[in-house]
């Protein structure tokens, strides 16, 4: 089992060799950290479904929440917007929160049939106040300096502290979700995270007080040396020299990633050392228990929707983790590039490859696919130019098909996931 | 007079895009709901099928206008639905031998089928882009306007109008002709009343004599008619753009939940319900405030309960307070475990 | 017949037989296999030993659904009627398998239980426990069967109804179709039996008529409280 496991490794890291001397290292090197990404996010969301069962779309809004925090956590704070509008939002915040309290005390102390109106009432009166006092300090905010601020910045905290604080976001949100959907069928579960995943986009996306929307927050800090600096340091340019690289500029760059990388393992290190041990803990095993039978599970007096929505949380802060992650490596916020194809569905395809309820595989099928993601694009091309060789070089159709050859990774994806879940259903790596 | 205005006012921006909006979503609403009540989950390709029965039906489009088929002032597009229907039946019924048969007959878990719909999803996605391409895509010919607003203003004499998209009507006319028919079917036919059988009690059903693989390909044919229809409206409407129909899918789900999972009307009462809800938070109300209150009062905001970015969060919205209040739905729907 | 659930056997050798026209009426404690005798003539698990024939001919490897076909109609104990389908439309799901006219069958069954034409348009999952027991009888009625099989008809419905559909059950088997039932309520259920079949452990431990196993001393001692 394990040496069939550490083939399936061996073979990987082959791939990404062959991209290394095929196509260069700095591409080997990029694909691998986004490798290791799309690993930490399929540890989170086999958490869900391999341990408990759980079918979680909403992965795309628990990253871009990581994403975000990882802006509020890095960037500098904009002193001039936050006099400008930063006492109205607080306060507005304030009346959220006391918005909430009054409805939930209200709602003990009327009698039962006046709950819902009552709530109802409660709830309209603070949105309209916050709405006083709301909009008109994002105006205000949103007025200062637009083409480069334009919203509150952040804390200007090291951004590797956004990695652990986009896991305590994400799991902020999944508890709200959890507590609605949870207990439910579970098909509701699925239609409710993907309304929540759709909503937290368009709060990144038009909440430019907060995140600059689609004008992207760039260059955010790193936790790694910058290139230009990096060229001109003597111990950086002797060690290329001393490997003896072409281009200094590519090295640079090719030393960055590198970087990355080696955080980026030691996190899926780390995270992979709890996922294991709560896989075989009481823990985990109960997990397994209640996902295999559910009744029987409560009727030993599990509380099974409690241990859902434990796991629930711990899985979406996982996927918080990778996205801070990433939004990290990527250096800026791109609400628009969050599309729930990409960031949510190619991970359940992560999953269902490695092998549903093992971690190991999970890890294995973020690698496999984001490969393939990544790999199918030329592939694509290649395949098209391959069957329209025989047309015109200006033959419509075959500037259409290989207009279109990037899309036939879609179809790989589906693909995949078809054929594992009928063929080989618990996955590349079963579960133990 | 300045009622009269106010009316035709909110007329205009909610009642008249709401209702064509609220059209549908239901046939969407329709089709995801006879899946879940036969099949018993929830399909995630079936906005993905809309796309891929419009695609159909906008490439049969093209090649009636390139023939010169005209049909104004009604659009073209309503001479090759038809066509795009087969296609989409075509593929849905490929669909479930090839994906879903397979689980069917291992009496899988409901989430395994919902799984297995992802893998459908990206499917039909890749091959509706591969095809027509990620880009817009406008296929509406033939009259624009059934009454602009201008001339609706020269007809009353009031200040503001009332304009009627052709589109409009037609999505209206289209979606009552198909619902009455579905109905008509559900209620009258041998076949309906055994689909409805099936999804009521599949056991009881099996005892009778009821042939289950013909009421899952039944349910298969009018969910592909449906998503096809749905589409094209939505398209002629609005526009074709293929990312639309992944987001489409959330206030579809929200309206087959809050009418009850599995009941046809519930659905249509959520389609409509959704899309009112959704034109009339993302409403500016201020003009039409300014009109009913005293001679130039005017609020000073656009008095917007939520601003349009943000219309999906209402599907959420509605959705969040169904499952919280009323779980089954408006009408009592299936709901296990 | 000698079968379970794939594990072990829960019946033992245990004949049941009924005739034309007689209800036969199976009895006996929780647990002791009725209703697993009753799927096991019905095709719901497979025999290791033993044979179900019909009118002579053999059965034993037929499908459920294949047995309604030929003559054997099934009314289970739970979910028996479609709730959201008005009792017409049971009744004419339950003919779904006949291609001839069916109104003359639907007369039939609507003299059988009066209440059902009375309430012919309304959802069967709004009428009360006996009447929706009535409407899963009809529904079984409809294929016109040789054997009508009752899977505890009178579960969970009050004494008085519980009397009023045995009168039914009997003015049923009087139109010339054998009944077989299972029975929590074995008394009045032995008292309307041509047969009756005490099973205890999976093993037939009395048979006789109803009346005999009435009177039988140790039938009433151990399975009628006195």
């Amino acid at each position: 089992m394990t040496r069939k496991v550490a083939v399936y490794y061996a073979i990987m890291a082959a791939l990404l060799v062959v991209v290394g001397f095929y196509q260069s290292w700095n591409v080997a090197f990029g694909i691998l950290n986004l490798c290791l990404i799309s690993a930490i996010m399929a540890l989170g969301v086999n958490m869900q479904w391999g341990y408990a069962g759980l079918f979680n779309v909403g992965i795309m809004g628990f990253t871009a929440l990581g994403g975000l925090t990882a802006v509020l956590v890095s960037m500098p704070p904009v002193s001039e917007a936050w006099k400008a509008g930063g006492g109205g939002i607080a306060l507005s915040f304030l009346i959220l929160i006391g918005t909430v309290i009054a409805a939930l005390v209200a709602r003990r102390r009327v009698p039962a049939y006046l709950k819902l109106p009552v709530t109802i009432a409660i709830i309209i009166v603070g949105f309209i106040l916050i709405r006083v006092f709301y909009l008109p300090a994002v105006d205000r905010i949103e007025e200062v300096n637009p083409a480069h601020t334009g919203y509150l910045g952040g804390m200007n905290l090291p951004i590797v502290i956004s990695w652990a604080a986009g896991g305590l976001v994400a799991a902020g949100a999944a508890w709200f979700i959890g507590k609605i959907a949870l207990g439910l069928r579970a098909d509701y579960l699925a239609i409710a995270t993907l309304g929540i995943s759709e909503i937290i986009i368009a709060i990144i996306k038009y909440e430019e007080w907060l995140t600059r929307g689609v004008k992207n927050v760039t260059g955010l800090p790193r936790p790694v040396p910058y290139e230009v600096e990096l060229v001109e340091t003597e111990w950086f340019v002797s060690l290329a020299n001393w490997f003896g690289a072409a281009d200094l500029a590519d090295t640079a760059s090719l030393f960055v990633k590198v970087c990355y990388a080696a955080l980026f393992v030691v996190v899926l290190g780390i995270i992979m050392w709890f996922a294991e041990r709560a896989l075989k803990s009481p823990w985990g095993r109960m997990m397994r228990a209640i996902r295999d039978n559910r009744d029987a599970a409560s009727a030993m007096g599990k509380d099974v929707t409690w241990r859902h929505l434990q796991v629930f949380i711990l899985g979406c802060a996982t996927c918080g983790i990778a996205g801070a992650m990433m939004t990290t490596l990527d250096g800026q916020l791109t609400p628009t590039s969050y599309i729930p194809l990409r960031y949510t569905f190619l991970i359940w395809v992560m999953v269902i490859l490695g092998g549903s309820g093992n971690n190991w595989g999970a890890v294995l099928g973020g690698f496999v696919i984001w490969f393939l993601w990544i790999e199918a694009a030329p592939f694509g091309q290649w395949f098209m130019q391959t069957i329209t060789l025989p047309m015109d070089e200006d033959n419509w159709l075959k500037q259409h098909l290989i207009n279109g050859a990037a899309y036939t990774r879609f179809l790989l994806m589906g693909t995949i996931l078809l054929a594992v879940m009928r063929f080989a259903p618990r996955g590349v790596i079963p579960e133990r | 007079m300045e009622i009269a205005n106010a009316l035709a006012l909110f007329a205009n921006f909610v009642l008249v895009p709401g209702t064509a909006y609220g059209a549908q979503l239901a046939l969407g609403a329709l089709g995801v709901t006879l899946i879940f009540g036969i099949l018993r989950f929830a399909n995630f390709s079936h906005g993905e099928l809309m796309s891929f029965g419009t695609m159909a039906v906008i490439l049969a489009t093209w090649f009636l206008q390139g023939q010169g088929v005209d049909i104004s002032p009604l659009p073209t597009a309503l001479l090759a639905l038809p066509a795009g229907i087969l296609v989409a039946i075509a593929m849905s019924l490929a669909t479930d031998r090839f994906v879903f048969r397979f689980y069917r007959q291992k009496r899988s878990n409901p989430i395994v089928f919902a799984i297995a719909s992802v893998g459908v999803m990206f499917v039909y996605a890749g091959l509706v882009r591969i095809v027509i391409g990620p880009d817009d895509q406008s296929f509406a010919d033939g009259a624009r306007f059934i009454i602009t607003a201008w001339e609706f203003e020269e007809m009353t004499g009031l200040d503001e109008g009332i304009a009627i998209k052709q589109s409009q009507v037609v999505t209206l006319v289209v979606a009552v002709a198909v619902m009455t028919a579905l109905f008509w079917f559900l209620q009258k036919t041998r076949s309906g009343k055994a689909m409805r059988a099936y999804s009521d009690n599949e056991d009881l059903s099996l005892l009778s004599g009821i042939n289950p693989d013909r009421v899952v390909m039944i349910a298969w044919i009018i969910a592909a008619a449906l998503a096809t229809i749905a589409g094209t409206l939505y398209g002629l409407d609005k526009t074709y753009k293929p990312f639309i129909f992944l987001q489409i899918l959330l206030p579809i789900f929200a309206a087959t939940i809050l009418g009850g999972i599995g009941q046809p009307i519930g659905a249509i009462l959520g389609g409509f319900v959704v899309a009112y809800s959704e034109v009339m938070v993302t409403y500016a109300y201020k003009k039409f405030l300014a009109y009913l209150g005293p001679a130039d009062w005017a609020p000073d905001s656009l008095i917007q309960l939520l601003s349009t970015d943000y219309k999906f969060a209402v599907s959420f919205l509605i959705l969040v307070a169904v499952l919280l209040i009323r779980p089954t739905g408006i009408i009592r729907g299936k709901v296990i475990g | 017949m000698t079968g379970g659930y794939g594990g072990a056997d829960i019946i033992f050798d245990c004949d049941i037989t009924v005739e034309k026209s007689e209800i036969a009426v199976v009895v006996g404690p929780n647990g002791a296999g009725k209703s697993t005798a009753m799927k096991a003539v019905f095709g719901m698990l497979d025999l290791r030993e033993g044979s179900v024939l019909l009118d002579g001919q053999d059965i034993t490897h037929m499908a459920p659904q294949n047995r309604v076909r030929i003559g054997m109609g099934f009314v289970p104990q739970n979910r028996n009627v479609f709730v959201s389908l008005t009792v017409e439309e049971n009744l004419e799901m339950g003919a779904f398998i006949r291609e001839d006219d069916i109104s003359e069958t639907m007369e039939q069954v609507y003299h059988l239980f009066p209440i059902l034409k009375e309430k012919r348009n309304q959802p069967a999952g709004e009428l009360s426990g006996g009447q929706r027991q009535q409407v899963a009888v009809g529904r079984a009625l409809m294929t016109q069967p040789k054997l009508l099989m009752l899977d505890e008809p009178t579960a969970g419905v009050s004494p008085i109804v519980m009397d009023d559909l045995f009168d039914r059950i009997l003015e049923t088997a009087k139109t010339g179709i054998a009944i077989l039932m299972v029975e929590q309520n074995a008394r009045q259920a032995l008292e309307i039996a041509d047969h009756g079949f005490v099973m205890v452990q999976g093993k037939n431990r009395f048979i006789d008529t109803g009346k005999a196993l009435l009177a039988n001393p140790e039938v009433r001692r151990s399975f009628l409280g006195g």
